[in-house]
Parts: structure tokens; C-alpha cells; sequence
């Protein structure tokens, strides 16, 4: 079993490759170039922070493994993000709808990390909150629009509030190895975020005249290796220059 | 438009012959306006759609680093889109008209993006090769005389020497490789070098417009001109990784200093403008198709700009 620093790494990291991996799938797809252009660049960043977080699970580790090793080498089972990362990018609505839910929770868990005890990570939360900040602003200024928007828009856009909110719940889940790193300073509680996370979401989706979803069935098991069906769909794609380039 | 009186022709006429540029609001010849709104509506049209063979790789690039610059470079193409749509916008057309004639096919866009990228090595001759021909042509075109296409080709040049590194290092990497990857890197090569050849146009003698483009110093150097300056520094580029020109009849010229290919197939390259290459069906079939797509969300944000403003 792995340290359980080494096993937060891959959770946050593999949540950052996930969604990077999603939003990159949106290239040349958007419905303007100015969000293909934010896309990309929420894309980027998430792809950014998860080699940087792979880069340190690699020297942490210790075992001769690259990042790139660790970002494209695993099976399904040992990848470790959250579920609402990897479900598919569906319409316009659910892309935001997912961008804003998580970012979010992002901004809140990153900020946290900014003062943790182990500086790699602190540094790479602060890096982190910044961007996030923007993905979150720009994810709820969409959602205003597509709830202010036409018929069609609100009506797609609490549908995909609907998608979403069942993968919600599992953001606040915390384990063992979770808590191990709280005691020690490193980790961030999940708990005390939920409220503040409730509320900001809540407020933004009532602006926009939607409806926050009951709570319904919740999906879990993204952080013990356990997936949707995505996920296999993703890594068989997302592995394969890798693997080429072993060949 | 109207026609330029005496005065405004002298003006327009003595502005291009002092190699000063020309701005939006100065007096133009219908036939100046009419050529760089094709010229331009072109160049935007083919970053936009040159997202989409590059794009087919994003989500498969063999390493975070390669993603990331991949997907920079792509979103780099998009800006170069956006800044074009608006360089020809100050000549009076809007992005929706030019994006009306785009899928109408009455706005081209560069052949050879309906080449597809079979390989991830694609994604490295294109790079190299594609945006290594781009950059020789929109160095040159940085002089041209229309003032807001000319700031948007320096800016865009800074950006394209990075593109057409990121495609080299793929190329050399792949031939440092297995045998399997040098393969793949060559197989890339003798697909691209003819297309990436035929993007500066036809010979010289075979060239439609490029009379009054010259007069007007729109175009400042010849296809062939150009097309040599790319041959000459990209053939000692392949050299240095391994890479065979896939053209038996390449020669040096000791005399000129230059290296002289043998004949191009010319008639695919007018098939291919035509409509009847590889992908030209698909290009356009998924720009309409996303545009179609997006239809409700652009409906949906000017409809909520109306309903007034967002809280803060």
C-alpha cells in the first residue's frame, strides 16, 4: 500500500488529469472560438497541475517512474479521481454545469492546501487557486446566461444539474489516508468545506432561476479505484501515444 | 462603394508607394478591399479548421508535456482565427458573413488541412513542415501594406517559430527512437513534404492574382520565392534527424546555393482546393455541425444579455 501522501498526490492529481483530459476533448468543438479558447485553457491548466502533481508523486515515490509513467502506466483500477471528473462531456450545460459543481469545491480544497505543511503541495495549491478562481467564475457566469438564457437553454441546463448532482457527494468523502494528512497538517478537511461549498452553489443556481436538485442516489468508489464505464473508454484513449512511444 | 475621386486614388496610391501602411479609415480601391477580405477570411478559415486534424490528437499525445504544448499550440491557431475574423472585420464584413461563406464553400481555407493525421508522427510533421511553410510565408507577409493584417502577422509569428519547434522535436524524437517510430516519422514525411510543398500556390507563371497583389504590396514575395526559402532551410533540417526527402529528383544547385526538387503533382493539388481530397467533407461537416450545435448557447447568451446583468 502506498503512503498515504503518495496516495493523496494521485487523488488530486488524477481529479486535474481526468477533468484536463475531458475539457481537452472540447478542442475545435465549442459553440464559439472564444470558449474553445477557454476550454483549451481550463484544459491546460488542469493537465498543468496534474503533471505537476504526478512530477511529485514521481520523486516521491522513488521507484525510477516519470510522471508520464504514472499519468498513462495504470490500469482502470488505479486511478483515483472523482467520478464527476470523468463523466462524459455531454452538451454545453453539463460541461459547465460539471466546471462550475467541481471548481467550486476546487477553489475551497485548494485554498486549504495552500497552507498545508508539506510545501511542495502548498506551492502547487497556490498556483492552483488562481486558476481555479477563473474556472469557477467563468463556469457560473455560464451557468446565469444558460439559466437566463432561452427555453431551451434552461431546460438543458437543469438537466444537466440533474447529471451532475448525483457524482456530488463523493467530493466530501474523506478516508483513512485522508485523515492521516489532516492530523498532520498536510491534508485538507473536507467537512468543514461543505457548508461554504452548499452555499456558494445554491446561491449561484437559484440566480439563475434553476432548481438545486434533491439528493438522490450518490455515486462513490473514484477514490478507491472503482469507476463508471468512462474511465476505461478515457485511459485505452488517453494511454496510447504513451504506450507508442514504448513500442 | 463608391468609386475613389481623384484625390483619395493619389492618396491611397502614394500611401502604398511609401511603403506606409494602410488603415482602416483611409480610401481604398473596391478591388484592395474585396482581395484582402478573401485573403484574410481565408487565413482565419484555415487556423480554425486547422484545429481539427490537430485536434484529432490532443486526447492521444504521448506524453503531459506533448499534450500541453499540443494543446497550447491549438488554442495558440484559435486566437490566430479570432485576431484574423477581426483584422478582416475592419474592412466591413462580419464574422457571421464570413462564416456564411465558409459552409456556403464560397470562403476557402487552406488545402491541406483535408489531409488526415493518421499517426501521432502527423502531429510532428505537421508542425514541422506545415507550420514551418506558414511561418515562411507570414514572415514575408508582415510587410504587407493593409495595416491591421500586417499587426496581426507579427504577433502571429512570434507564436508560429514555438509551433514549428514543438513539431521538430516530435519528428527527432521519434527518429532517435525504435525502428517502429522511425518508420512511423518517415511514413509521416513522404505524406506531407508534396501537400506542405504546394501550400505557398502555384509556380509563379501559373499564378492568377498575384498582379495586382504585387502592385498593391499585399503579397511582397513570389510563391516560388518562397517556396525555395522553405525547401533550403527544412531539407537540412531532415537531414539532421534522419529524415529522407521523399523526392528522388532533390538536387543541390552548387551554382545557385540552392536545392532544386523535382516535378510537384499539381493536379491534386487543384482536386484537392476543388472539394476531392481526403477530408474536405469532414472539415466541413464538423464546423458546420458544431456551429449548428452551438447554436442554442450563442442563442442563450445574447438572449441573457438582454435580460440584464449577472450578480456579481
Amino acid at each position: 500500500m502506498e503512503s498515504p501522501l503518495l496516495q493523496y498526490l494521485f487523488r488530486l492529481g488524477d481529479d486535474s488529469l481526468i477533468l484536463g483530459h475531458r475539457l481537452s476533448e472540447w478542442c475545435s468543438r465549442a459553440p464559439m472560438l472564444e470558449e474553445d479558447l477557454a476550454l483549451a485553457n481550463m484544459a491546460l491548466d488542469h493537465i498543468g497541475r496534474a503533471k505537476m502533481l504526478l512530477e511529485y508523486a514521481a520523486s516521491f515515490e522513488a521507484m525510477g517512474h516519470s510522471a508520464d509513467d504514472l499519468a498513462f502506466g495504470r490500469d482502470e483500477r488505479h486511478y483515483y479521481n472523482l467520478l464527476i471528473t470523468e463523466v462524459p462531456n455531454g452538451d454545453f450545460a453539463v460541461t459547465m454545469v460539471r466546471m462550475f459543481i467541481f471548481s467550486a469545491f476546487d477553489v475551497l480544497r485548494l485554498e486549504e492546501l495552500s497552507t498545508s505543511h508539506d510545501e511542495m503541495l502548498a506551492g502547487i495549491a497556490q498556483k492552483g487557486v488562481k486558476e481555479s478562481r477563473y474556472h469557477r467564475r467563468h463556469a457560473a457566469d455560464w451557468i446565469w446566461r444558460l439559466g437566463k438564457g432561452t427555453d431551451e437553454s434552461r431546460r438543458r441546463v437543469q438537466r444537466a444539474l440533474h447529471t451532475i448532482w448525483p457524482f456530488t457527494d463523493e467530493m466530501f468523502d474523506m478516508d483513512d489516508t485522508e485523515r492521516v494528512l489532516i492530523e498532520e497538517g498536510i491534508g485538507c478537511d473536507l467537512h468543514t468545506l461543505r457548508e461554504i461549498w452548499k452555499k456558494d452553489v445554491s446561491e449561484v443556481i437559484s440566480n439563475a432561476g434553476l432548481t438545486l436538485p434533491e439528493d438522490g442516489y450518490m455515486h462513490r468508489g473514484g477514490r478507491n479505484g472503482v469507476h463508471t464505464e468512462a474511465l476505461g473508454h478515457i485511459i485505452s484513449e488517453m494511454n496510447y501515444g504513451y504506450e507508442l512511444m514504448l513500442s | 462603394m463608391a468609386v475613389l475621386t481623384e484625390a483619395q486614388t493619389e492618396f491611397f496610391e502614394a500611401k502604398i508607394a511609401r511603403d506606409e501602411k494602410i488603415e482602416p479609415r483611409d480610401p481604398m480601391p473596391d478591388g484592395y478591399r474585396a482581395h484582402l477580405i478573401r485573403q484574410i477570411s481565408q487565413h482565419a478559415h484555415s487556423e480554425v479548421i486547422g484545429m481539427q486534424p490537430e485536434g484529432n490528437w490532443v486526447t492521444r499525445a504521448s506524453s503531459l508535456r506533448a499534450k500541453l504544448i499540443l494543446l497550447a499550440k491549438i488554442q495558440d491557431e484559435c486566437g490566430h482565427g479570432l485576431y484574423l475574423y477581426s483584422a478582416a472585420e475592419t474592412l466591413g464584413i462580419s464574422r457571421d458573413e464570413m462564416l456564411a461563406q465558409l459552409h456556403a464553400g464560397k470562403a476557402k481555407y487552406s488545402s491541406i488541412f483535408n489531409y488526415p493525421t493518421l499517426t501521432w508522427a502527423d502531429i510532428g510533421a505537421i508542425g514541422w513542415l506545415v507550420d514551418g511553410a506558414a511561418i515562411v510565408n507570414q514572415v514575408s507577409l508582415q510587410r504587407t501594406s493593409y495595416g491591421p493584417y500586417s499587426r496581426a502577422m507579427v504577433r502571429i509569428c512570434k507564436e508560429e517559430s514555438f509551433h514549428q519547434r514543438q513539431g521538430y522535436e516530435i519528428m527527432a524524437q521519434m527518429m532517435a527512437g525504435t525502428r517502429k517510430q522511425r518508420a512511423m516519422a518517415q511514413d509521416a514525411m513522404n505524406r506531407w513534404w508534396a501537400p506542405a510543398l504546394m501550400m505557398f500556390g502555384p509556380p509563379d507563371n501559373d499564378s492568377p492574382r498575384s498582379h495586382d497583389a504585387f502592385n498593391w504590396k499585399i503579397k511582397r514575395e513570389s510563391n516560388d520565392t518562397l517556396r525555395q526559402r522553405f525547401i533550403d532551410k527544412t531539407v537540412q533540417q531532415a537531414e539532421v534527424i534522419g529524415l529522407t526527402i521523399p523526392d528522388p529528383d532533390l538536387k543541390f544547385n552548387e551554382a545557385t546555393k540552392h536545392y532544386e526538387i523535382g516535378p510537384l503533382n499539381w493536379k491534386e493539388f487543384y482536386d484537392v482546393i476543388k472539394g476531392n481530397g481526403p477530408c474536405n467533407r469532414q472539415r466541413m461537416e464538423h464546423h458546420m455541425q458544431v456551429h449548428e450545435d452551438g447554436a442554442w448557447v450563442r442563442e442563450a447568451a445574447q438572449k441573457a444579455a438582454l435580460n440584464g446583468q449577472k450578480p456579481a
